[in-house]
């Protein structure tokens, strides 16, 4: 074995490699990335159907409910919203601590029936204060806050707000 | 006082950071051996300094100086003294002052424990180290000064982040870090070995015992990271592919190529430049791994840009060091001479299989890691990239490497042949194949999990394969055997355990994709059936914690109408900070988890979500294996001959 041929073994391994590293990435990136989507998104472009995406907006105050499914599991449904449009969102599953209404949320899940988002997760930061950079960046794209001004408005106020008059 | 004492501590660390930098750099450069000898009483003066200020923050946290704005974001008088000396590293700025602490201890240790290597060599490193202490102090001087005072002074803290006072806390960030700096020392050896223009066996030699021992730390680190994650966030998973836990991972994939392809040059003399550039590669990570991390980078674009100085500080940082390292690599890379030839099936040429794959399975990590940020930079496209890309991506790499791993170590160097070694693998073929069918049969045939059960197994028989091979069991009388047992060497022993230790991992991660849960919602008194068990909510009561309020759940478990266990998961409610949290309940008896989390009460009844985890304990049990294969590897006469003494690190850890 000359050291040119070992080199050039070398050499192909390397590129078998790498090709292979390559192409996985891409197959895989193909079919999950995830992308995230405000409500008002979904209602201007409506996601590909079978596809996780994540949703994120506020939770609407009052569209909190409780039920308990067929199967015995309990159900949470609530609305997301991003103050211009809201989409219903349906969990089953412990919602996290800091789960409240009028707070950034970002779900995990796909489309259902009827608009209904299922979500297999939803998350929720530990602090307060937290606003899911996501969340954020849906609100003021709906024209609703403007983060260089400070903490987002409660949300007992924002499911009526009217995006001409708060002047994002 | 001491407040302001640790900043001149710091200031003070600075400076002598500098001058480690810098003199014995010229005296190395000049041969001129009384600048290179103060090298190492500048690393032992660097020490003193920055143990000293990180000493006054950690008092400041003790005594709960509410005059100092690092102390009032992150702490509170009412925090047990555990949690307020752990919290001191609970935040950017302390967890800076950590790193440089440890960095300064490694130093140290170079100085210390390395008075056999050349004087030269001795020098740069220390030097280089050095610089990279400068760097980090004068990041940590400028942008994230821990000492900053308030006045007047707050009444009170605003509490630490109750998911962070935990034991948890205590043990994770110092072992990440002693990893990520032992990573720094293998950088620095690289670096003095490009300046030098030459790697040579003994090279090889010192750099491998701090790639382990930095390997071991990585290791454990991640491994009480995960199992941190696994009981306190009370979700049920052990690994999230979440890009802080991804930005730990991807060092430790290029420490454990560094680590293999590191005895390639110290046995053979081969893949020298490789292990230069891998190396540099492992600090690079390092690096990206903090400073992805502390920025705050990952969690958004935009709140990066809410501290420009800092995100700058850092990017600049990033270029320097690693910038610089491989412009240097680029310069002197092509005058080392390779050296070592082997056929492609060899020990070595499976080693380099090992790096290839490693390397590869980094840069997946890497991609899918990096590419949701550079999305949002440059289209405002927001996405994220979960669990299912990186299973889907680094399977097919990880399988090869796990089916190349048990092979690897019986080749003999130079050139092997395929047949002999197979033939010796067989036995542990068998095994696997068993584990496989078994499996696929208890457990309703699942493929992916079946799988796992035959990689862990093929692992494990493959490591005792090697073993059984090397002291000649069966073949020679048990006590000739045993004798050869005796006189094997520890390097040999620590690598089948670390080996072993990974499959044990496999088995674990194989286990917990058989997991399964429910959610119910019980009234007191009523009870479900889960797992094999009668689980039978008693009661939800109040419960008073030192500075916490919590519900508590009390679970009892029956089996055949017997109460054999009580479960009591909570949530706690910290007042400070106004956060809740949950306190999962576990049961283990290291063959399954049985998890209980409370959720909300509602009407009377409460949510529980009940988990049955198989396994699950053997995840990070297959870690502290391999960290235990890495310290009977260090601990190896012929390993330590070259970087004699223990490793600091494991001397701190003890």
């Amino acid at each position: 074995m000359t050291r040119k041929r070992r080199r050039l073994y070398i050499l192909l391994l390397c590129g078998i490699g790498l090709g292979t590293a390559t192409a996985l990435t891409l197959t895989a990136f193909q079919d999950n990335l995830v992308f995230f989507r405000s409500p008002s998104d979904i209602l201007a472009e409506a996601p590909p159907p079978g596809r996780d995406f994540r949703l994120g907006g506020l939770v609407e105050a009052g569209s909190v409910q409780r039920s308990t499914g067929p199967d015995g599991r309990p159900h949470v449904t609530f609305r997301v919203t991003d103050g211009q449009h809201s989409i219903p969102v349906q969990f089953s599953g412990v919602l996290p601590d800091l789960f409240r209404e009028g707070q950034g949320v970002v779900t995990l899940g796909r489309l259902g029936p009827g608009n209904v988002f299922l979500a297999r997760e939803v998350l929720a930061r530990h602090d307060e204060n937290y606003m899911p950079p996501e969340v954020a960046d849906a609100l003021r794209r709906a024209g609703h806050w403007d983060p260089a001004r400070g903490d987002p408005p409660p949300a007992s106020g924002w499911n009526r707000l009217d995006p001409r008059r708060s002047g994002g | 006082m001491i407040p302001e004492l640790g900043h001149f501590a710091l200031a003070m660390a600075l400076a002598l950071s500098v001058a480690q930098a810098v003199l014995p750099l010229i005296g190395a450069q000049r041969r001129d051996a009384r600048l290179m000898a103060a090298a190492v009483p500048l690393a032992h003066a660097l020490l003193l300094a920055t143990v000293a200020g990180f000493a006054a923050l950690v008092a400041c946290y003790a005594i709960n100086d509410t005059s100092v704005l690092n102390v009032v974001q992150n702490s509170h008088s009412a925090k047990p003294m555990l949690y307020k000396i752990t919290g001191t590293w609970g935040n950017h700025e302390g967890s800076m002052v950590l790193w440089v602490t440890v960095l300064a201890l490694c130093a140290a240790a170079v100085a210390s424990f390395g008075r056999d290597l050349p004087s030269v060599l001795q020098a740069r490193v220390i030097a280089v180290l050095g610089a990279i202490s400068a760097g980090f102090l004068l990041f940590i001087l400028t942008t994230s000064n821990p000492f900053e005072r308030v006045w007047p002074p707050a009444p009170d803290g605003q509490g630490l982040n109750p998911l962070l006072q935990d034991i948890g806390l205590a043990l994770h960030p110092p072992l990440l870090y002693m990893g990520y700096v032992g990573t720094a020392v293998t950088f620095a050896f690289a670096i003095a070995a490009l300046i030098e223009g030459r790697v040579d066996a003994a090279w090889g030699a010192w750099v491998r015992p701090w790639a382990l021992a930095s390997w071991a730390f990585l290791t454990l680190g991640i491994a009480v990271g995960s199992w941190w994650a696994y009981y306190e966030l009370g979700w049920g998973g052990y690994w999230f592919w979440d890009p802080v836990e991804n930005a730990s991972l991807m060092p430790w994939l290029a420490a454990t190529a560094l680590l293999h392809s590191a005895i390639v040059v110290e046995k053979r003399g081969a893949l020298k430049i490789w292990t230069v550039l891998l190396a540099l590669l492992a600090f690079a990570l390092s690096m990206l791994g903090t400073f992805l991390v502390r920025s705050g980078v990952l969690n958004s674009v935009h709140a990066f840009a809410a501290d420009p100085a800092r995100g700058v500080f850092i990017l600049a940082m990033l270029a320097f060091y690693v910038g610089g390292a491989f412009a240097l690599f680029a310069w002197r890379a092509p005058s080392m001479v390779p050296q070592g030839v082997f056929a492609p099936l060899s020990r070595e040429g499976a080693l380099v299989l090992n790096n290839l794959l490693l390397c590869c399975l980094c840069a997946v990590v890497l991609v899918g890691t990096l590419y949701p940020l550079f999305l949002d930079l440059l289209t405002d496209r927001l996405i994220s990239v979960g669990p299912p890309f990186f299973n889907i991506a680094s399977l097919p790499l990880a399988l090869p490497l796990v089916a190349a791993m048990a092979a690897g170590p019986l080749m003999p160097w130079k050139r092997a042949e395929l047949w002999p070694v197979l033939q010796r693998l067989w036995w542990a073929a068998l095994v696997a194949l068993a584990a496989f069918l078994l499996a696929l049969a208890l457990a309703g045939y699942r493929f992916w999990p079946a799988l796992g059960f035959a990689a862990g197994a093929w692992l494990i028989a493959g490591a005792a394969a090697d073993i059984v091979e090397r002291i000649a069991l069966f073949r020679l009388p048990l006590a000739a055997a045993l004798a050869r047992a005796r006189g094997l060497p520890r390097a040999a022993w620590g690598a089948a355990i670390a080996h072993a230790g990974v499959g044990v991992t496999a088995l674990g991660i194989a286990g917990m994709g058989l997991a399964t849960e429910t959610l119910i919602a019980l009234k007191p008194g009523e009870s479900t059936r889960f797992a094999g068990y009668e689980w039978r909510l008693d009661q939800v009561r109040d419960y008073q914690g030192p500075n916490w309020t919590a519900r508590r759940a009390e679970i009892t478990l029956l089996q055949d109408g017997r109460e054999v266990m009580t479960m009591s998961p909570q949530r706690r409610f910290f007042p400070i900070g106004r956060t809740t949290t949950t306190e999962a309940s576990i049961r283990t008896n290291f063959l399954r988890d049985l998890y209980a989390v409370l959720g909300e009460e509602r009407d009377g009844s409460a949510v529980l979500r009940l988990h049955h985890n198989p396994l699950a304990p053997w995840i990070w049990f297959g870690g502290i294996i391999m960290a235990i294969g890495a310290g009977i590897s260090l601990s190896d006469r012929r390993v330590r001959i070259a970087a004699p003494a223990r490793k600091p690190a494991v001397a701190q850890a003890a």
